[in-house]
């Protein structure tokens, strides 16, 4: 790393040493995890980067750490600490904290970790994303050596538009992959090469004429092409991994789809711990509450944790605090487990007072969400263990927003409801589903795109900007299929200007 | 770290933007409207990375805490345009950027190559800053000592024997609580004041007071941003002159007629009583339309070459244009003082399009 951190002082070596034996006596099973102690202006940076301090340059990362700055200067906001997955894992403690925000951290980070090496949707993940990320940056700012910085970060920008359009679920499907495919017939095809020809018999080239005349091969060309089946469509099935199709088809110069892959490769990265946010958050907050109540804290610390824990679970009403859902519903489900509440017998008993004293002593909380980390995400979590019980005990609402007073306002306290938009707004990260439908639209090599309408429409000005900069990698005209106002509508940009028509 | 080159880019990037829209931000006058303490916010278009995302129609998401249906939850954001015509504007989606007025004085003084001033006088002004370094018995909940405040609950409870170790709650009373606080500490910094004049007789207008407004907005910028302490005065006039407030300043319209000097006088008493130019930076920036009775030019230029111009740092004349003016008095200065004195400095300010360039004219000599 560029920057000597600062290693960990001999006090909180051996605070470190305790809380790493408090996780692992509570079952808790995660890679070595290594401990630096930064500042704050270290941290802010280091978050900035996503946790990776050796990413690739970009202006953004510059952007964020003003935010992230001007909010801790402002009192607003404050990290406390910071977890990269990787193996080892590397966590980030903040030096002006106090020793029991240390301690409450540490322990906090061990659940992080556990989750990390434990989780389903992390099993695919690049534990050497410390040098994957080493490595993509320095590649990027040789880039920007030998073709300039402007240059380099134009493309950056292009692809950072459309990092998100991948499909997070495609690493966990095997079949044969379309990069295969994609290697056996060579992009650059000219038509030439491939358009049907008159069958040509062996002459000599002064014979040539009389054995193959030129009129009858052209004759027999044209035949062939009106019989000639219709080329391949591309790509044969609507694909959700854009990047990955204007990878393999939009003609970019080498070093151009090295830009676009190493963003493509990050957004990968990143997208199962936007998947598990909840659950992520939840675990590392029970693991910090159990451990310091149970044996991290002494008399000196409580104050401080209670004040400090208490924060990190604050609600707000616009906006669910997933450390708080989770920790809740892990105990939830602990609770319920404990007691026996959960299968056919409890859920067809309709005595509400044997209901509220059900309790058959099964004890198997403590099992049953060292399993649930291991198998669910998010969507799958609150669907499976989002209960009506839990909704009421938590007051937990659905909102909506409303055009008329230009405010988000209460819409239902009813569990379908409340559920249903919950598991709306974790499906695909909360980001509209796209899919490119069809890569040579017209026949003329132009780029079509369908967002599968959900009910939510797309905000139409960054749309509008999203296509600019998809029509850079594209370079031909680029058009999305979306529903406006109740019509399908398909918007297009062809580099110099936008439309807007109803599609047919 | 490598951030400092990417926080240096991304400030490059809002620089540039605010750059390309500088003339636009100068001339409008909204800054003066959006001001904060310190602090502007300016819009700027699309600092963004663009991505297809869900619009706020029929989007909402869950929440948690008590309220009916119906309560509101939030105020919606700005969308910019929503759903306008296609192919039109780029997204007017807009990132409004906090700039300190500090480092907008920065972007402006390089944009117009203002040199760095030269403060003359003594630093014997003090200047208060502050810091957190103790513990009062009031002060706002935001800075609420959470642990102190428990410990003298606890204390409390312990010493009137309420405590009960087996139930140990502990609920911290008025005055339990303890808050941060902050001492004074006092700093030496060079000083300057500035006196605005305007003749505020029937011939200047509302827009014409609307053009000096905005030109002192980014006066005092600039000047804030080269002293440590900052004394603004303000002077209108007709016949006879006399010191206002900044409100009265830019809201006084009399029908009298106008005579220049009675100003000065002001100013020069001014002067002599509160600000004496051996420990002050002084600047003076005077706005007519150039009307004068025809007699009194006389007693002005006198004073100005007598009583003023020696003394002050600058000197500015900013004629506006007014249907009503004749425009003359800029002529006499020119004519009577123009070669003598390097520290005065004429501006005719024809509309509001030739404010940044006025700006540049006063401000362009780093005295």
């Amino acid at each position: 790393m560029a920057t000597r951190l600062q290693t960990l002082p001999p006090e909180l070596v051996e605070v470190q040493q305790q809380m790493e034996g408090h996780a692992r006596d509570c079952g808790l099973d995660f890679f070595p995890t290594i401990f630096e102690l930064v500042d704050y202006d270290q941290l802010n940076s280091i978050a900035a980067y996503g946790g990776f301090p050796t990413r690739y340059p970009h202006w953004r990362w510059g952007m964020e750490y003003e935010q992230l700055s001007k909010g801790y200067v402002y009192g607003l906001q404050k990290i406390y600490e910071l977890v990269i997955n990787n193996n080892p894992c590397y966590a980030y403690l903040m030096s002006c904290n106090e020793l029991t925000d240390q301690k409450l951290v540490m322990a906090h980070v061990y659940g992080h970790c556990d989750f990390f090496k434990n989780n389903f949707w992390f099993s695919q993940t690049n534990r050497k994303m410390m040098d994957q990320m080493a490595n993509n940056g320095n590649r990027i700012r040789r880039y920007m050596d030998r073709f300039g910085v402007d240059e380099v970060e134009t493309v950056l920008d292009a692809c950072l538009s459309i990092e998100d359009l991948i499909d997070i679920h495609s690493p966990f499907i095997k079949r044969p992959s379309m990069h295969a495919a994609a290697a056996t017939t060579p992009l650059d095809d000219s038509e030439h090469d491939n358009a049907p020809r008159g069958t040509r018999f062996d002459a000599k080239p002064y014979l040539d004429p009389f054995v193959n005349p030129p009129d009858k091969l052209a004759a027999e060309a044209e035949r062939r092409r009106n019989e000639a089946p219709p080329a391949h469509k591309n790509p044969e099935h609507p694909t959700r991994d854009v990047m990955l199709f204007i990878l393999e088809n939009a003609p970019l110069r080498s070093w151009q789809l090295d830009v676009l892959s190493i963003v493509r490769e990050e957004a990968y990265y990143f997208a199962p711990q936007g998947q598990t946010k909840i659950m992520n958050e939840g675990w590392a907050s029970y693991w910090h509450s159990t451990i310091m109540t149970t044996r991290g804290a002494n008399d000196a610390d409580i104050v401080n944790f209670a004040d400090h824990h208490s924060g990190t679970m604050a609600t707000s009403p616009d906006r669910l605090n997933p450390y708080k859902l989770g920790i809740e519903l892990f105990r939830d489900i602990e609770d319920r487990w404990n007691r026996g509440r959960f299968g056919r017998d409890y859920e067809e008993c309709d005595d509400l007072t044997q209901k509220r004293l059900w309790d058959t002593a099964t004890n198997q909380g403590r099992q049953k969400i060292f399993e649930v980390r291991r198998i669910h995400n998010d969507l799958t979590f609150i669907d499976t263990f989002l209960t009506l019980d839990f909704c009421r005990q938590n007051k937990l609402f659905s909102f909506g927003y409303n055009s008329g007073s230009d405010a988000y306002e209460i819409e239902s306290r009813a569990f379908p409801q409340i559920k249903q938009r919950l598991l709306a707004n974790l499906t695909n990260l909360g980001r509209p589903q796209i899919c490119v439908d069809d890569g040579n639209y017209k026949n003329r090599g132009e780029l079509f795109l369908r967002h599968e309408f959900n009910g939510v429409e797309l905000q139409m000005n960054y749309a509008r900007d999203t296509l600019i900069n998809l029509q850079k990698l594209w370079t031909r005209p680029v058009h999305i299929e979306t529903t406006l106002d109740g019509t399908k509508t398909i918007l297009s940009y062809d580099g110099s200007e936008h439309k807007q028509e109803a599609a047919k | 770290m490598k951030m400092q080159r990417d926080h240096a880019r991304f400030r490059e990037i809002v620089r540039g933007r605010i750059r390309q829209n500088l003339r636009k931000y100068v001339t409008q006058g909204e800054m003066i409207g959006r001001k904060g303490r310190d602090l502007v916010s300016i819009p700027i278009p699309q600092l963004d990375v663009p991505h297809f995302r869900y619009g706020k129609n029929g989007s909402g998401g869950v929440g948690q805490g008590d309220g009916e249906e119906g309560t509101a939850v939030g105020q919606g954001e700005e969308e910019g345009d929503g759903k306008g015509k296609a192919g039109s504007d780029p997204g007017a989606h807009v990132l409004e950027v906090d700039v300190p007025l500090e480092e907008l004085a920065k972007i402006m003084a390089d944009e117009l190559h203002l040199p760095r001033i030269e403060p003359k006088g003594r630093e014997n002004i003090q200047q208060d800053k502050t810091k957190y370094n103790s513990i009062r018995r009031t002060g706002p909940e935001s800075l609420r000592h959470f642990k102190r405040t428990y410990m003298e609950a606890l204390r409390r409870q312990i010493s009137s024997k309420t405590y009960v170790p087996d139930s140990p709650l502990v609920v911290p009373f008025r005055e339990d609580k303890r808050y941060r606080s902050w001492h004074t500490v006092a700093h030496p910094e060079a000083s300057a004041v500035i006196v605005y004049m305007m003749d505020v007789s029937g011939s200047m207008t509302d827009e014409q007071k609307q053009i000096v407004r905005t030109e002192a907005f980014w006066i005092d910028t600039w000047l804030k941003s080269q002293y440590g302490g900052l004394e603004v005065r303000y002077i209108i006039h007709d016949a006879a002159a006399k010191a206002v407030d900044e409100n009265t300043f830019y809201h006084t319209r009399e029908s009298g007629g106008t005579r220049i000097s009675s100003a000065y006088k002001v100013c020069v008493d001014l002067l002599k009583k509160d600000f004496p130019p051996s420990d002050w930076n002084v600047y003076c920036f005077q706005f007519s339309d150039g009307d004068n009775w025809g007699e009194d030019n006389q007693t002005c230029m006198s004073m100005l070459r007598e009583e003023l111009l020696p003394h002050v740092n600058l000197f500015c004349y900013g004629q506006v244009e007014s249907p009503y003016g004749s425009g003359e008095y800029l002529r006499a200065l020119h004519e009577k003082l123009g070669s003598d004195f390097e520290n005065l400095i004429l501006s005719e300010i024809r509309d509001r399009n030739a404010i940044y360039d006025s700006i540049k004219l006063f401000l362009g000599k780093g005295k």
